[in-house]
């Protein structure tokens, strides 16, 4: 019945290939698309705007009796937090489109599932380096005394955005697996909401209560914010920072952890919601959702 | 026959093959025991009143949902081990509701063919080109159109596509017409043709819609209280009630309505009876709806006391209603 084993792992190489070109077609494609119609270029533009006339007024102040700008301080850390939130744009996507059948469409094409979280991967992480250039050219441009001239700051850069992807876009994969519509999603706005509150994005983490400041190590977008902050500030700035410190090495680790388990969980938690789909739930969550509009 | 091996399918044709499906809820049983088999070619359209089972069965058979039991054999696979393989040899027609919005359609159908590259024969050639199949479904003058853009009706054809795009040996189709305004419908029947008379697909179909079974079917199955209750072609099914003949006419400015097994006799002596007085003279001959109604409404019935065997009163109160 079944193929012998040579050609079964030469078969099942060359089906993973085209899933994963065709999950890379598919990203591509929806990339391009978020970029040529109307509604999600607005989405795109309007969080840097808003960001970068916020920092232009702040741009003057300085931040206790350091000589730093609060603007030059909290560039990066807008940087480091924009990058945590493609956690919120996975989850939000995959909740989605769980309710309006794409997934579904997904689980009845062969390799289907694999090709839609590569594209998945490929559309909000594309999104997101993209925003971020949006937000940090001008930025550069308005605010003054940030140290990202040589080739280290992007090194830097590069490792911090690419580990820190690995820690929150699993992590938004599973919460966006968990909650079963698009309006629950509400919910896991607040935690997050209070996570950028507390984790030094807008004023200094050092100037926070000792428990808030334990608190807020323990997430990824405290340490995305350092990483972003090492990058782009200059050596002077690390006295604000917990122990005067860039603490590579811790941020490798936290993110590092954060990425391990993510990525252990979010193929259980999606098979498992991928399991569950069918046509009948698709409709009745259509249902649902057009009796809250009528 | 049971215990064949399944990769024996070709041989005999059988392409679905269900025996003894069950499908529990809690203590409920949606499905209690549902056997049929469908041969390499055929139409069959499942059909039953709203809540009969008619999904649960086909999303059981498309491996989307788990049995409790029973035993199900699609393409010579139990599809709930069924592997990316065989899933690219069944066709699913999912309702889309507003998925896949801002692609185009063209792009769309192409995108999806990708996927059955590997999957291609010598005898079955994949995917089906995307140009080809947006004519088929005569979808041509809306290719560059983004999907959301598309009415009711092109948006289903576009389903169908999509379902058709790695050249399916098995088509399921759930409801299909369902929110479809007439001419689209009639446009949707005369594909679902095409597709059985030149491809051999073999088409599954749930439906509630009478005339839709009896258009497109080559066997009707009716599913009711968990079992399927008839299984034929369509003037089959309609003989089984012999006796529910309609007569209407009418005599000195009155309407009269009469049903008869009879009805040539009933006819011949009214005119005897009448002559010139009867007018407007309409016969109905007994019809699948009629077999339907009455297989329905006698399995709703026997499936109440089945489940109130025992309590006596309760019983009562279910035979009354």
């Amino acid at each position: 019945m079944k193929p012998t084993n040579s050609t079964n792992s030469t078969n099942s190489a060359h089906l993973t290939g085209t899933a994963l070109r065709a999950g890379w077609s598919r990203g591509v494609i929806e990339l391009r698309q978020t970029f040529t119609n109307g509604a999600d270029l607005v989405s795109h533009l309007l969080w840097p705007v808003l960001m970068l006339t916020t920092l232009y007024f702040m741009r003057d102040r300085e931040f206790g009796a350091s000589g730093l700008l609060l603007g030059t301080l909290a560039l990066p850390s807008i940087l480091g937090m924009n990058a945590a939130m493609g956690m919120m744009t996975m989850s939000q996507v995959l909740t989605a489109e769980r309710e309006d059948g794409t997934l579904l469409r997904a689980k009845a094409t062969p390799g289907g599932m694999r090709s839609y979280l590569t594209g998945k991967v490929i559309t909000v992480a594309g999104g997101l380096v993209a925003d971020l250039a949006i937000l940090l050219v001008p930025g550069m441009l308005l605010i003054d005394g940030l140290a990202a001239g040589s080739a280290g700051s992007w090194l830097t850069l590069a490792w911090v955005l690419a580990l820190g992807m690995l820690a929150t876009l699993p992590i938004g994969a599973i919460l966006g697996s968990l909650f079963p519509s698009a309006r629950s999603q509400g919910l896991i706005q607040l935690p997050v909401l209070a996570m950028i509150a507390i984790s030094g994005i807008f004023y200094p983490v050092t100037s926070l209560p000792d428990w808030l400041q334990t608190l807020a190590q323990a997430t990824p977008i405290y340490w995305l914010g350092l990483g972003m902050r090492s990058a782009f500030l200059p050596d002077s700035a690390v006295q604000v920072e917990i122990a005067d410190s860039w603490r590579h090495l811790e941020t490798a680790a936290v993110l590092g952890i954060w990425a391990a388990v993510g990525l252990a969980l979010a193929p259980v938690v999606l098979r498992r919601m991928a399991r569950r789909e069918s046509g009948s739930g698709v409709a009745e969550r259509r249902e649902k959702a057009l009796r809250r509009v009528g | 026959m049971a215990t064949k091996p399944s990769n024996d399918m070709d041989v005999d044709g059988v392409v679905l093959d269900v025996e003894g499906l069950r499908m529990r809820y809690g203590t409920t049983d949606v499905l209690r025991d549902v056997t049929f088999r469908a041969r390499h070619g055929e139409v069959v359209a499942l059909l039953g009143p709203n809540g009969a089972g008619k999904t649960t069965t086909i999303e059981i058979l498309e491996g989307f949902r788990m049995r409790s039991a029973g035993r199900v054999s699609v393409l010579g696979t139990d599809p709930a081990h069924a592997d990316e393989e065989w899933r690219a040899r069944v066709g699913v027609v999912l309702q889309s509701w507003r998925d896949h919005g801002k692609w185009r359609v063209r792009e769309l159908l192409a995108h999806f063919g990708t996927y059955y590259v590997p999957y291609a024969t010598d005898a079955v050639p994949r995917p089906w080109d995307a140009g080809q199949l947006l004519a088929a479904v005569g979808l041509s003058a809306h290719a560059g159109d983004k999907v959301r853009t598309l009415s009711g009706g092109q948006r289903r054809r576009l389903d169908v596509a999509i379902g058709l795009v790695g050249r399916p040996e098995l088509l399921f189709l759930d409801e299909p017409t369902a929110g479809l305004d007439p001419r689209a419908r009639y446009e949707f029947h005369d594909l679902v043709h095409r597709l059985a008379a030149e491809h051999r697909t073999t088409i599954l179909l749930t439906t509630h819609d009478l005339a839709e079974a009896e258009k497109l079917a080559d066997r009707i199955m009716i599913l009711s209280g968990g079992r399927i209750v008839a299984d034929g072609t369509a003037e089959e099914l309609a003989r089984r009630t012999a006796g529910a003949d309609e007569v209407r006419w009418t005599c000195g400015g009155r309407r009269f309505r009469h049903e008869t097994a009879q009805s040539t006799q009933f006819v011949r002596e009214l005119f005897r009876e009448h002559g010139e007085a009867v007018g407007e003279l309409e016969v109905r001959r007994a019809s699948l709806e009629d077999t339907y109604m009455a297989l329905v409404r006698e399995h709703e019935q026997g499936s109440g006391a089945d489940e109130a065997a025992g309590a006596g009163e309760e019983r009562q109160a279910v035979t009354a209603r």
